[in-house]
């Protein structure tokens, strides 16, 4: 138990890190030599020394839209199985109150870019709502499929321990669609190119960016702290879904889990120097094709694996 | 084609009273004759000859035609009839209150008094602060909202502000309202000192300071009856088609990275940098200011520049290629890139679309070869249209065009030049301008055709002085292409043409 809280803890403080890496690659495809690797956590400094500024215009709900977001984000992580240890929290059925904590987050962020009423904001907050809801289809398709395997729904059983290895040894095939698809969410859901522009400066062509303009201090801290840790949360799925084995020893585990990360991360980052994003209405295909892979993975598995 | 307009040449002063003075129906038969047969608005303007009123219309067809009239306290818009006259009737409204009947959208262009005393057309207060109480296009309806973005930018632009009438993502139209940088530069050319005149010019956009300042040198110079030599105008050449490579390269960076492909923007941003730097090697700035003044060029291509310049270029020039091949052979970008925001040539030659965007719109007008000045002439420039009007044609002409100016400058290098600068400790006019004169300039400078006109009065001082650049055409050819376009690809299309501000709003 210490030990899974020791590594929630963890997470959190190493997310920043993690993400920093995909500015990295991003600067050495781009010929820079790029921001230092804990240019985050300057960041993070820097905005929590700050005052906020609020709009007269806006309300306690603007207030409260980052702190809603980075609990959500805080607390979905309580229930993550990270280096193939138990998570913090679990019980049958968390995995369902985990995609709904994360549209609470999400929700809270809609309502307050709505709440200051800016054209750029509720544009934008147009576009956050659409892309997930593609994303909760494939979530739950790859559900219907991790359940037929496991016969359960909670996150430790998919991910903890060697259970990952034993999943693609049930149903090899399926899973590498499962993994493509994760990695799908992942960039949709975290807003990185191609789904989205996470450097752009241009509000008519942002999806989440926009939605957080008006943030300010701290409130732009706990949000980008937020953001972070939904990245490490997904990239640990893919990460255990591509790295499955689990040595018998924590520290060789830890190691090797912390090399799959490091690659998906690595993977985002190239995935985003080498093409450009794609057009606002194209972004639904590319979205669909998470669903459509994970359709195949489940369909598959639903006929052959008895 | 029979026509009361008189034909004119580019660059050379001709006295006043050889431009044939019409009626007014006259005048306006006569230049919608021309312009409905397929000519060009280059400049219509209005000015003010003692105590009368006066317009001044220079168009072109494959040759330049001019005429004048006295100006009427109303009289029956052109635009009605015949559209590129649209902006040019706003202006002359704004200016010299003079109003334009059945006009379809009179409204003000920059926001300022007119220069008379009039009263307003458009009935404006302007003591107050620009409170943004004049209409615009407006759309009702269930699921339709409008965007309003700017005068203040999130990047850091220059300001203008955006209407975008939306259904959705879909944009209906996008009116754009500018006139936040006008400084009235139009109004002190009349009164600065004479040399100053060159040094506002420089001034009139940042980004086109050789192209404004080669058209009022080339003005002063035929209202002087000098000319530079040929050096300095192959050193004029070489400046033009550097600011053209470097603008152009940075224009391709940056809609790179506005369809976040990132390593071309990167690239493309250091080379932009070296073209620059090749200015700033010339004339001791990046920007080329103070490199031309009537008579010449204040600074010299010797032979150790002229030899680090072709280093510098033949370094650059296979790189330039190899990021081109990167940026349009990815697919991700192609499919950004084609058939985004695309401008008709039906609409581009009723908006009267110059330079880079009228040519990807399949018009081929280059000043630079319908109407040759400085070194130019001797110079053989393709005729380079595409017929799609997108961004992707858009940035093909851009990438075609850099690959044209190098070629041009390593030409031109490999000339001798050698030639006397104009000194700067004593510069001033070296004779008064010709009395009863008038000149128009036409000049092709990176973003498209720049038009400088000088009228000078009896006394030979200045009675007018009128600048047009290519963004006046081409800011509604941006709002077109946005039309039925995603909002999101406004930041795409609107670098693909990036057009001036100030250079608008004078």
């Amino acid at each position: 138990m210490i030990k899974s809280i020791i590594f929630w803890l963890l997470a959190m403080l190493l997310a920043p890190f993690f993400s920093a890496v995909i500015l990295k690659i991003k600067a050495f495809f781009g010929g820079k030599k790029g921001p230092p690797l804990l240019i985050n956590y300057y960041t993070l400094i820097k905005l929590f020394k700050k005052g906020s500024v609020y709009s007269t215009s806006t309300t306690f709900i603007f207030k409260m839209g980052p702190m809603v977001s980075l609990c959500s984000a805080v607390t979905v992580l309580l229930f993550l199985p990270i280096a193939g240890h138990a998570p913090v929290v679990s019980f049958d059925g968390d995995v369902i109150f985990i995609l709904y904590l994360m549209g609470l987050g999400r929700f809270f962020t809609i309502a307050a870019a709505m709440d200051t009423a800016s054209p750029f904001e509720g544009m934008g907050a147009a576009r956050e709502a659409y892309f997930p809801i593609i994303c909760e289809a494939t979530m739950f398709m790859i559900l219907v499929l991790f359940y037929k395997l496991t016969g359960e729904l909670s996150l430790a059983t998919y991910f903890s321990g060697s259970q990952p290895a034993g999943l693609w040894h049930v149903a090899g095939a399926p899973l590498l669609f499962v993994s493509m698809a994760f990695f799908i969410i992942l960039l949709t859901e975290n807003s990185r190119v191609p789904v989205d522009d996470p450097a752009t400066h241009l509000e008519l062509t942002m999806i989440h960016e926009v939605m957080v303009l008006d943030h300010s201090g701290p409130d732009l801290a706990l949000i980008e702290l937020g953001s972070f840790i939904k990245l490490f949360f997904f990239s640990t799925f893919v990460a255990r879904l591509i790295c499955p084995f689990d040595m018998g020893n924590s520290v060789f585990n830890t190691a090797m889990f912390g090399a799959a990360l490091l690659l998906v991360y690595v993977a985002a980052g190239i995935t985003e120097s080498v093409m450009a994003r794609y057009r606002m209405d194209r972004v639904p295909r590319f979205v669909l094709t998470s669903f459509a892979l994970a359709f195949f993975a489940t369909v598959i598995t639903l006929e052959f694996v008895k | 084609m029979e026509t009361s307009f008189s034909e004119i040449i580019n660059g050379q002063a001709i006295a006043r009273n050889q431009i044939p003075h019409l009626s007014f129906d006259d005048f306006r038969q006569g230049a919608l004759k021309v312009v409905e047969s397929g000519g060009k608005v280059v400049q219509f303007f209005g000015y003010t000859d003692g105590n009368t009123d006066k317009l001044m219309a220079v168009l072109r067809t494959d040759k330049l035609l001019a005429a004048g009239c006295d100006a009427p306290e109303a009289y029956l818009s052109l635009t009605s009839q015949c559209e590129p006259f649209h902006l040019f009737e706003r202006e002359i409204a704004e200016q010299f209150g003079i109003r334009p009947k059945d006009h379809p959208w009179l409204k003000m262009v920059r926001y300022h008094p007119n220069y008379c005393g009039k009263k307003d057309v458009f009935g404006n207060d302007y003591t107050k602060d620009i409170p943004g109480n004049y209409d615009y296009y407006s759309v009702e309806g269930e699921e339709v909202h409008e965007v309003a973005v700017g005068p203040v930018h999130a990047g850091v632009i220059e300001p203008g502000h955006f209407r975008f009438n939306c259904i959705g993502e879909r944009v209906f139209h996008l009116e754009i309202q500018l006139g936040y940088q006008h400084r009235g530069i139009e109004p002190l050319l009349l009164t600065a000192d004479v040399k100053r005149l060159p040094v506002i010019g420089d001034s009139i956009a940042g980004d086109t300071t050789v192209g404004h300042g080669v058209s009022m040198a080339q003005a002063i110079e035929a209202l002087t009856g000098t000319s530079p030599d040929a050096s300095a105008r192959i050193i004029r050449t070489i400046g033009l088609e550097l600011e053209r490579i470097a603008n152009h390269i940075g224009d391709l960076g940056a809609l790179s990275g506005d369809v976040a492909f990132l390593p071309p923007a990167n690239y493309f941003g250091r080379i932009r940098g070296d073209f620059l730097n090749m200015t700033l090697l010339i004339c001791g700035n990046r920007l080329g200011k103070g490199f031309v003044r009537p008579g010449g060029v204040r600074f010299s291509i010797d032979r150790d520049i002229s030899r680090i310049l072709m280093e510098r270029i033949n370094e650059l020039e296979p790189q330039i290629k190899h990021v081109l091949d990167l940026l349009l052979l990815t697919p991700s970008v192609l499919a950004r890139f084609e058939g985004c925001g695309a401008v008709s040539n039906n609409d581009a030659e009723k908006l009267g679309l110059v330079g880079p965007a009228g040519r990807a719109c399949g018009i081929s007008y280059d000043a630079r070869r319908c109407f040759p000045t400085e070194h130019y002439g001797d110079i053989d420039i393709p005729e380079n249209a595409k017929p799609t009007g997108d961004v992707y044609a858009r940035t093909k002409i851009r990438a075609e065009e850099v690959m044209q100016s190098i070629g041009i400058i390593k030409s031109l290098l490999s000339r001798p030049i050698e030639t006397q600068c104009v000194d700067f400790e004593k510069f001033g006019l070296a004779s008064d301008l010709a009395p009863s004169s008038f000149v128009v300039t036409v000049n092709e400078a990176w973003r498209g055709e720049i038009s400088h006109c000088l009228i000078t009065d009896a006394n030979g001082r200045i009675m007018r002085y009128k600048i047009k650049g290519p963004s006046f055409h081409n800011w509604n050819g941006l709002a077109m292409s946005l039309r039925d376009t995603g909002i999101s690809d406004f930041p795409l299309n609107n670098k693909s043409f990036n057009l001036s501000y100030c250079g608008f709003d004078l």
